[in-house]
């Protein structure tokens, strides 16, 4: 991989769904880079494209115009080296939890002992020791979203690809997990891409926050997080002095960005 | 748009059962002999109402059974026709002592049971076919929806005319009565399978054959079971219309045999015979899903 590129790139992209009803723009002309190593977050209006983009990057369709780009070369389709947590865990109920974590490595074929091990190691390092021979509904809402982190980072990824994944979470578990997610990435150093409506998990997670508009999808406006906010863990660095005016900042674009799209609906 | 709502939504709700203090011993002792009481107060009324469902239902049995039997005898109905209780146990007595009822048991049974396993697999196999290729799904809707409102008993002669007087021609008769109807159920399933499942799959690089073998197939397995039990009942009716057809062996050729000879008694013992073998076959089939439908599903 060429280390001067960025770690992921749209270039002009636009998306648009064609269906019997007629063809609707969900994203149009953006340019978006993110380094490596970077974390970075889209928030936006309900609708304004943000899972359409996740789901380019991950090489679902291909775009309707322009480019996306992994490492400097273009996204051809699903490849093990971006991961993808979705909103709910989508668990398979008929496998364990450990078989659950490994389906990834199953779906590639590798069977290795040393795999199995990492499966293994890794649900130790988020909390799931002793779950290995359960199955999903035995377990908590938040235990089974740990399962999917699992299930994401057990084909060692380089870019992972966040779809609102603590969204349906209480708020204390869902703050538990903030802090597991940016640690564990953090440690492996991964480029990571979060949506999320919640903008304090924006800002408390994030290298740098991208505001979208909506209908059709394109960029507002992108806010870097100051360092002194961006050291800590998510759960800190929303008790930060600072953190309140960052909080702000993106709320007055989003509904900036709600107000003109909302205009010609 | 979110096509994973289908999806375990990742609600935190146990989360705070087995974070929050769990009883222990400082609890108090009285607290769990409590529950226990009331869990057993609750079981012995459960038992209770199981024993008075029993009863009540061999009650019935006895009571239809002695009304029967009062009326063979006592002739309000006529006894030529409607037979009675003993003359009936003594039919099957002695046609079970002599034999001669085994074989015709033996011929029906193994083709219910080739019918029902026969028209699952089969329909299974087509329904896999037509998930596969969506455009012939797409060319064989119509036909499928025109054979399957097809009352497709009267294709038996054609059967019979085709490979003769035979096991075949009843098997076939038995598939044309399972199969399309099988294909259609199972099809729906495989292609109401849980998006979210689906796209976890894909996301993760896996082919159609993997997405076919780790989520379509596995996640209609309980209906495909439960296909099967229902293709236990449309067996017996194809397997015994064919013997009706055929006329040559089985427990319908008995009935039709009986039939002609005017002999009811036969007919009505045959058909306690039928009654009893298929109640087997089908609890048979209800134990083999209990089995294989357990293991860590959640109760859905
Ligand atoms: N499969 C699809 N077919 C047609 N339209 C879609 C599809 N998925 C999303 N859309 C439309 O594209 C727009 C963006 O959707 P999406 O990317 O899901 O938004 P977000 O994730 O920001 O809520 C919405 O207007 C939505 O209705
Ligand atoms: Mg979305």
């Amino acid at each position: 991989m060429d280390d001067k590129s960025p770690m992921l790139e749209l270039r002009g992209v636009s998306h648009v769904y064609v269906g019997r009803k007629g063809a609707s723009l969900a994203v149009d002309r953006m340019e978006l880079a993110v380094g490596h190593g970077e974390f970075i977050s889209l928030v936006g209006p309900s609708g304004c494209g943000k899972t359409t983009v996740l789901s380019l990057l991950a090489g679902l369709f291909p775009p309707a115009a322009g480019q996306v780009l992994l490492g400097g070369k273009p996204v051809t389709g699903p490849s093990a080296k971006v991961g993808y947590m979705l909103q709910q865990d989508c668990l398979l109920p008929w496998r364990t939890i450990r078989d659950n974590a490994g389906l990834g490595l199953d779906i590639a074929g590798r069977r290795a002992a040393a795999e199995r091990n990492r499966v293994e190691m890794l649900l130790e390092e988020v909390g799931l020791a002793g779950t290995e021979g359960k199955y999903p509904g035995e377990l908590s809402g938040g235990m089974r979203q740990r399962v999917a982190l699992t299930r994401t980072l057990a084909p060692e990824p380089d870019v992972l690809l966040l779809d609102e994944p603590f969204s349906a979470l209480d708020m204390h578990i869902k703050m538990q997990l903030e802090d597991l997610v940016q640690a564990t990435l953090r440690k492996l150093g991964k480029t990571a891409v979060l949506v999320t409506h919640d903008l304090a998990e924006a800002a408390a997670m994030s290298d740098r926050v991208v505001v979208l508009g909506r209908n059709p999808g394109r960029i507002r406006k992108e806010i870097a997080v100051p360092e002194a906010i961006r050291r800590l863990a998510p759960t800190e660095a929303r008790k930060h002095p600072s953190f309140q005016a960052l909080f702000d900042a993106l709320w007055v674009e989003l509904n900036a960005g709600e107000r003109e799209g909302g205009s010609h609906e | 748009m979110s096509d994973d709502k289908a999806c375990h939504p990742a609600g935190g709700d146990k989360e705070a059962a087995s974070s929050e203090d769990n009883g222990g011993p400082h609890g108090g002792d009285d607290r769990a002999g409590w529950l226990k009481a009331l869990h057993a107060a609750y079981r012995r009324r459960e038992r209770s109402i199981g024993a008075a469902v029993l009863s009540v239902q061999l009650l019935l049995l006895a009571a239809f059974v002695l009304l029967w039997e009062a009326a063979g005898r006592l002739k309000w109905i006529d006894p030529l026709l409607f037979s009675y209780p003993t003359k009936i146990a003594a039919q099957l007595a002695s046609s079970s002592a002599d034999g001669t009822l085994w074989p015709h048991v033996g011929v029906t049974v193994a083709e219910t049971a080739a019918g029902f396993v026969l028209g699952t697999l089969i329909g299974t196999a087509l329904a896999a076919l037509l998930w596969w290729f969506p455009f012939v799904s797409k060319v064989f809707d119509p036909y499928l929806v025109v054979f399957n409102s097809l009352p497709k008993v009267a294709l038996g002669p054609i059967f019979i005319v085709a490979m003769g007087q035979g096991f075949l021609s009843i098997l076939s008769v038995t598939l044309s009565m399972t199969v399309i109807v099988t294909t259609i159920g199972i099809y729906n399933r495989f292609r109401d399978s849980e998006p979210g499942l689906v796209k976890v799959v894909r996301l993760l690089g896996g082919t159609r054959l993997q997405l076919f073998r780790l989520v379509i197939l596995p996640a209609s397995f309980p209906v495909i079971i439960s296909t099967l039990k229902v293709n236990v009942g449309l067996a017996w009716v194809g397997v015994i219309v064919g013997e009706f057809l055929v006329a040559k062996e089985g427990l319908g050729y008995l009935i039709i045999y009986g039939f002609q000879v005017f002999n009811f008694t036969l007919v009505l013992s045959t058909l306690v015979v039928i009654a009893a073998t298929a109640t087997l076959m089908y609890q048979g089939v209800a134990l083999l899903e209990k089995k294989l439908v357990s293991g860590g599903r959640e109760p859905s």
